[in-house]
């Protein structure tokens, strides 16, 4: 009885995948796009924040650190609207993408930042020392011997964090992005299948989860220095 | 101006209230092995810790040739020429053997890939790790990770080598082995300055011997002449009681 409406219930969702999916895949490509873009721009203001926390002087270190609190206090789908609908007061008009390609990569970046700080601190300081030592720069010695390391002791963390943005971005359908959960929005309110809309949406966003979490074991793999694996 | 490689002179360290040396100065020629000695605690290490200016003095200077390091603005550029290896090692553990020893040459030097991969080998032979050029330190035990330290530095080609207590975190079947590369490098005509509780070593490889206690100099000369002969009680003591201990160990 309860497999029988199961395997209808599986059966109606296939039914509005294939009713609806160039609408869906559309959705999905952008929120693929805008999981992408921001991390990686997140990854890299992050480095940037958490170079400027470790390593800056009194003066910079404070500043990110207040940035990094400001951003980290305060929600998300706030700092949306904030760039989104705030800033055209002053004159700044965004497309609804750009506010939230911006406003994810500044929220995914001061998390990043905290992560990466975290591993830079853990990798010894001997080891800054013995690059030193060589002649090198400290520069040199954050470049060719801190960050290798730590970029690789982040990457699970990293990982976290991808899977993150990956489900947040279902927040930038509310300034009509037309991602993934914006695309369900219009075709439940057609259909007025919502019940079965969200959760195949919910479903898609699922399979997405395990694909990249597998990926990013595999780089991790890769990447894993001898002796100094994760023990999962 | 003057013939010495290292000119240490009357140079002062304090840490908040600690006045760890306390006008300390000594020499160093080219072709020389130094070993200082001394109970822990009495700034050894700070020593050669200033002489690379990974800690500054807060008086003194030290001249390497003619150059003050103590007031140099390209500090960096001194340090190649001033080898150092490290009681915990410091290998880099993202890099295989051969990486650690080649990236001072490719990054500082500049040198080109091949070039820089032919001194590693070469200096990673002369250690006798030839066969352990791609392990990554975790792969290497304590004594092969100390001795890639070593070719990391030779492969600097260095004026001098700072020694910082290089066998002391080392298990004891595993000292001998770096010891016999630093002997193999002394009689080479390596200039070195070794801080090391081997009394063994010191007496025999060492041309000079400077015993050292909360933070001066109390005595230097030739290892036989402190082992037999003396100056200072203090002196006498320390080293009669580390080479019994040492004697010990060997029985």
């Amino acid at each position: 009885m309860f497999l029988s409406s199961l395997l209808e219930g599986l059966q109606k969702n296939f039914t509005i995948f294939l009713a609806n999916y160039p609408a869906l895949l559309r959705g999905l490509a952008v929120t693929i796009y805008l999981t992408i873009i921001t991390s990686i721009a997140g990854i890299i203001l992050g480095t940037l924040l958490a170079l400027g926390k470790v390593y800056g002087n009194k003066f910079i270190s404070g500043i990110v650190t207040a940035f990094i609190g400001l951003i980290q206090g305060t929600p998300l789908l706030v700092q949306l609207f904030v760039v989104y609908y705030g800033l055209p007061v002053y004159g700044i008009r965004l497309t609804p993408i750009a506010a939230a390609l911006i406003s994810f990569t500044i929220n995914s970046g001061a998390y990043q930042a905290e992560y990466l700080r975290g591993s830079i601190q853990s990798v010894s300081s001997g080891q800054l020392k013995a690059a030193l030592s060589l002649g090198m720069t400290r520069w040199q010695g954050i470049f060719y011997v801190i960050l290798p390391q730590a970029l690789r002791r982040v990457i699970p963390s990293w990982t976290n964090e991808f899977i993150y943005l990956l489900k947040y971005t279902s927040l930038a359908y509310i300034i009509t992005v037309p991602e993934l959960m914006g695309e369900a929005k219009i075709i439940a309110s057609r259909n007025y299948e919502f019940f079965k809309t969200y959760l195949l949406v919910a479903f898609i966003y699922l399979i997405l989860v395990l694909v990249f979490t597998r990926l990013f074991r595999r780089i991790e793999k890769r990447f894993a220095i001898p002796g100094f694996e994760l023990k999962r | 101006m003057s013939k010495h490689l290292l000119r240490v002179e009357n140079v002062y360290k304090r840490f908040g209230d600690n006045e760890v040396l306390k006008g300390i100065s000594f020499q160093l020629d080219k072709g020389e092995t130094k070993v200082i000695v001394g109970p822990s605690g009495t700034g050894k290490s700070t020593i050669l810790s200033l002489i690379n200016m990974l800690v500054t003095p807060d008086e003194g200077h030290i001249y390497l040739e003619d150059i003050d390091i103590t007031r140099t603005r390209d500090i960096h550029k001194v340090r190649q020429n001033i080898g150092f290896v490290f009681q915990d090692f410091g290998l880099f553990n993202h890099l295989t053997a051969k990486g650690n020893v080649m990236i001072g040459l490719t990054k500082v030097k500049k040198m080109k890939k091949k070039e820089a991969e032919e001194i590693a080998m070469e200096e990673l032979r002369r250690v006798g790790l030839e066969n352990f050029a791609d392990h990554y330190p975790a792969q290497l035990s304590g004594g092969q990770k100390q001795r890639v330290g070593i070719a990391r530095a030779l492969a600097m080609r260095p004026k001098l080598i700072l020694f910082d207590e290089p066998t002391s975190a080392l298990d004891p079947e595993l000292t001998g082995e770096v010891l016999n590369v630093m002997r193999k490098l002394a009689n080479e005509g390596m200039t070195m300055l070794i801080v090391t509780h081997e009394m063994g070593f010191a007496r025999t490889v060492a041309d000079e011997l400077i015993f050292m206690e909360d933070g001066v100099i109390l005595e230097q000369g030739p290892p036989e002449k402190l082992f037999t002969s003396p100056e200072h009680p203090r002196t006498r003591e320390f080293l009669f009681k580390l080479t019994d201990l040492y004697n010990e160990g060997e029985r």
